[in-house]
């Protein structure tokens, strides 16, 4: 039977089932698959707290979203056009994103007394009317699995958790995706280790493939052309993994080694993960104790002459605060790693949100100025964090780099950089005992020198205590301390020399900016572009410094009659705005762990300006 | 011309005044601080290293403010986290020769957390504890170290805290050298400062150190003429734990349970004693545990000294795997990953 196959433009999946059903690894298959034919493509990674939730249960969903397409996609979609519910309970808690007349594909055994009970359900959704809005499949997925692997005698178990290859397998089909990355992935993960497993998961995802193939549900597959990207080589990549890599690539770049002090914290956890396989590039990774160990064991390496790092998330950034304070002091590079996470504190692990700003820029005892950047999408942490460690180096300071939970697990395609085409970081060690002063200026920077132990001749002191200007000594000096404390200042300053100008998507003025920092980006940009496709005057302007940040961001702000600053926090960006330009800016804030929807942005943007 | 000079110069011999540095010393008149600095400057020159690789790392207290005073690399840290910094330092630039200067607060309360792991983890750190039983820095708090009724600031009716015993911490925690010595025995505290100068992994050196203001004569007892010899107990390895006037004592095992004996009156001889074995862990445990019973005299020495691999080592040694496997890392090639796609 030959099927249609229908062309779009874009379309949104998401994958939902129990947090063991191997949700996670069947959306990062997809889209791996789905990135690797050139679409472009945003995904969000959604999944509890707990490792395994009791099996049936609505809080032990784990949901994979993927927005894929051939034009250019900024966000994980709003909403889904395709739910594939193993469960019940997947089904409930993900069917408020699926959009009208989506959609839905149901693992049909799962549909049973038990765990219709377990997702607080009085009658079965598939035999009421519950899901009359939608074009739902009902598929005995669990029943195939086994039937596909039967000849194996594995047990009930072993066979339950193949049946997420079987979706995978049969949302290959409709999308018009070829199985053959999934089968190297399978090979290379289970072939050499566990042969029956790789064995029943490539039977399972073509059994899941030739049933879409084959049977008359399905009348129609889609098929989404690659996207028009910019010329060049890509790569899917997850932000954890675009920071990991932008460490590495900066250390190489300033001939350094990369030292990374790290404890284990969600959803930071994998740049730790990424950076302890990196061995042969010469990285070191210490997993302390605790935050405090990982930053003060980062600072030493710094002191020592490595390119010092830790990664960490809202509430280990507390815990780091105190370190931090001394790294400003012994103006020394650190870079600072904040995957952000829902607040306060332990909150919510597994969420997105933007709330640690004012922490990051403010958070210390004393006055301890750093630099603070944010990177704005997957991909963009790469650069982001690559830039971090350049004024990490050149300024002698801490910086803090900002991601979040949406931005380190999300992924998008990137464009490979080309090795040589990256800046050299130059780094230059103190070796002159005859001029050598700890804490001597340089005239532009204003930092001071790098001093390694082992260099003849310039021994020397350095610590928490308030210093002398220039030679560094202890100093109780009213006068110096009042001139040390605005010389730290000063030189966070001075990057604004050294960073690039503020640009803005849109025109220059207008009547409604919208500013925006952080992984919000992608869905100010759809908003912005809706609207201003719709003859809306609206502009739009995402920050990557954040302190300090660009000279010309004052007199960009004041060309608009209106600013909006939207957030997911309870505004805090808009407070560093308004205190510096003194702007009435207003926020747009939604703190629900949760990315925030490009439509209730553009909504935001129609009812400021009457629409 | 710098470098020519260095290349032909022949290294001079260093002494004492080379590792003095300029600061005066803050320290109180009386401070039994002194004394650990003075002997450590003393025996520092012995060391066949070069002066600029020598780094002290501190935190926070009295004692922590030991690398101002020394004229090498220094870093004064923040309360309880040398032994974390400390930690970054050497594994950074393995060459170094670290130590770490804490006390009782900063090493085993603010900083006990980051102490044990350093122990277990067995990086080559030298850490120097001062131990005065006292806060000396705030004025006088009872610090974890401090004893049971003792009268301080904020416990003006007795210490009811259990007092750790740092030598059976660092055992407990695994550290591979452990020893105990005195700031008013400067021979036997120059012969520690070298034994955990020679050892690899971590060494962990508690020195009784008197606070003249805040905690006068804790130590007494072990470093005063009239009372020393039969209150402290020297241990050298493979010798009989003898000790006393006269050395007519000793220490032998009843069961599990160490007991004085006199030598001298003929039930005992030397052959009943103890023979001590720095790299018997069961028989540290028990000679750590002597403080318990005030009848003991107190062990000063060596109590261990096993031979583990360091950490910095097992890092290396993973590096130079992983770079046999995969050679010297590829950036491109890390870049680009596994699966990339053109666009034309």
């Amino acid at each position: 039977m030959t099927k249609e196959v229908k062309i779009l433009e874009e379309v949104t999946i998401r994958f939902a089932g129990d947090s063991g059903d191997g949700m996670q690894l069947t959306g990062t298959q997809f889209t791996n698959t789905v990135a690797a034919l050139g679409a472009d493509l945003s995904t969000l990674p959604d999944y509890p707290a707990e490792i395994r939730a009791p099996a049936g249960t609505k809080y032990g969903v784990s949901g994979f979203q993927i927005h894929f397409g051939s034009t250019d996609i900024h966000t994980p979609g709003d909403t889904c056009d395709v739910l594939v519910a193993m469960n019940p309970a997947a089904l409930v808690t993900n069917l408020k994103v699926l959009r009208q007349e989506g959609t839905i594909i149901v693992n049909e055994d799962s549909f049973n007394d038990k765990n219709l009970k377990l997702a607080g359900l009085q009658s079965n959704p598939l035999d009421d009317a519950t899901l009359a809005r939608y074009q739902v499949h009902r598929v005995p997925i669990s029943t195939l699995t086994a039937r596909a692997i039967a000849d194996m005698n594995l047990s009930t178990r072993f066979v339950d958790k193949t049946k997420n290859f079987f979706a995978l397998g049969l949302m290959y089909w409709m999308y018009n995706r070829p199985l053959d990355q999934s089968i190297r992935f399978i090979q290379e993960k289970f072939g050499a280790k566990d042969k029956d497993m790789a064995e029943a998961n490539l039977r399972v995802m073509r059994a899941g493939y030739n049933y879409g193939e084959t049977t008359e549900i399905f009348t129609t597959r889609y098929d989404v052309k690659p996207a028009q990207l910019p010329p060049g080589k890509y790569r899917n990549i997850m932000g954890n993994v675009a920071t990991a890599l932008g460490l590495v690539a900066a250390a190489r770049k300033a001939g350094l080694e990369l030292f990374l002090g790290s404890y284990p914290i969600t959803p930071a956890s994998d740049i730790l993960h990424e950076l302890s396989a990196l061995k042969q590039f010469g990285v070191k990774t210490f997993q302390a104790e605790d935050e405090i160990a990982g930053i003060c064991a980062a600072i030493g390496a710094s002191y020592a002459g490595a390119l010092g790092a830790t990664n960490t998330s809202g509430p280990g950034l507390a815990l780091k605060t105190e370190a931090l304070g001394l790294a400003v002091m012994l103006e020394l590079p650190l870079v600072v790693i904040d995957v952000q996470r829902g607040g306060p504190s332990t909150g919510l692990p597994t969420k997105t949100e933007q709330a640690d700003l004012l922490q990051a820029v403010h958070g210390r005892n004393g006055e301890a100025p750093l630099c603070v950047l944010a990177a704005a999408t997957p991909a963009d942490c790469f650069a982001t964090t690559f830039e971090a460690a350049r004024i990490a180096i050149k300024y002698m300071t801490p910086v803090i780099c900002m991601t979040d939970g949406y931005l380190g697990n999300g992924a998008e395609p990137w464009l490979i950089p080309n090795v040589d085409d990256l800046p050299d970081i130059p780094v230059t060690f103190a070796k002159d005992p005859a001029t050598f002063q700890p804490y001597a200026r340089d005239e532009k920077t204003l930092s001071r020198p790098w001093a390694i132990p082992g260099t003849p001749g310039l021994e020397h002191r350095i610590g928490g205590l308030e210093k002398a200007h220039i030679d560094g000594n202890i100093s109780y000096d009213p006068d110096n301390h009042d001139f040390m404390v605005k010389l730290r200042i000063a030189k966070i300053e001075r990057i604004a020399d050294d960073i690039p100008l503020q640009t803005i998507e849109g025109d220059a003025e207008g009547d409604l900016l919208i500013v925006g920092w952080g992984s919000t980006y992608g869905a100010i940009k759809t908003a912005v572009t809706g609207a201003r496709s719709r003859g809306l005057s609206v502009s739009h302007l995402h920050l990557r410094y954040l302190n300090p940040f660009p000279k010309n961001l004052g007199e960009l702000l004041y060309k608009f009659k209106k600013v909006i600053v939207p957030e997911i926090n309870n505004g805090q960006l808009i407070q560093l705005l308004r205190s510096k330009y003194l702007i009435p800016a207003t926020g747009f804030n939604k703190v629900r762990g949760l990315p925030l929807r490009a439509e209730e942005i553009e909504n935001e943007i129609e009812s400021v300006l009457g629409r | 011309m710098a470098e020519t000079m260095e290349n032909t110069a022949a290294p001079a011999k260093l002494t004492i005044k080379d590792f003095q540095s300029d600061q005066d010393v803050r320290w109180c008149p009386g401070c039994g601080d002194y004394s650990i600095l003075a002997q450590i400057q003393r025996v520092f020159p012995e060391f066949p290293r070069k002066k600029e690789t020598f780094v002290a790392v501190s935190g926070i207290g009295c004692s922590s403010r030991f690398p101002y005073y020394m004229n090498i690399y220094g870093l004064h840290g923040i309360h309880g986290r040398a032994t974390a910094i400390a930690s970054g330092v050497k594994l950074a630039n393995p060459e170094l020769d670290v130590w770490v200067a804490t006390g009782d607060g900063d090493g085993l309360s603010i900083g006990g957390n980051h102490m044990i792991h350093l122990l277990r983890r067995n990086i080559t750190i030298k850490v120097i504890l001062f131990n005065n039983q006292i806060y000396g820095l705030t004025k006088g708090q009872f610090s974890p170290t401090s004893q049971l009724g003792q009268i301080t600031k904020s416990t003006p009716v007795g210490v009811i805290d259990y007092p750790f015993v740092p030598v059976s911490l660092a055992l407990g925690a695994g550290a591979t050298l452990v020893a105990r010595t005195m700031d008013r025995d400067p021979k036997h505290l120059q012969e520690m400062v070298r034994r955990a100068e020679a050892h690899k992994g971590t060494a962990f050196v508690e020195i009784y150190q008197n606070c003249n203001v805040f905690n006068d004569g804790a130590f007494f007892q072990f470093t005063e003429k009239e009372t020393r010899d039969d209150h402290v107990l020297y241990l050298e390895h493979g010798k009989p734990l003898v000790f006393g006037k006269d050395r007519g004592k000793g220490i032998r095992l009843n069961g599990f349970t160490p007991e004085a004996v006199n030598i001298k009156e003929g039930t005992y001889s030397v052959n009943d004693l103890l023979v001590h074995n720095e790299n018997d862990l069961t028989l540290a445990f028990i000679l750590a545990n002597m403080i318990h019973n005030p009848e003991l005299p107190r062990p000063m020495g060596v109590f261990v000294s096993l031979d583990r691999p360091s950490y910095e080592d097992q890092m290396r040694d993973q590096i130079a795997r992983a770079r046999s496997k995969k050679g010297t890392g590829d950036l491109q090639k890390l870049l680009d990953g596994e699966e990339t796609w053109v666009i034309e």
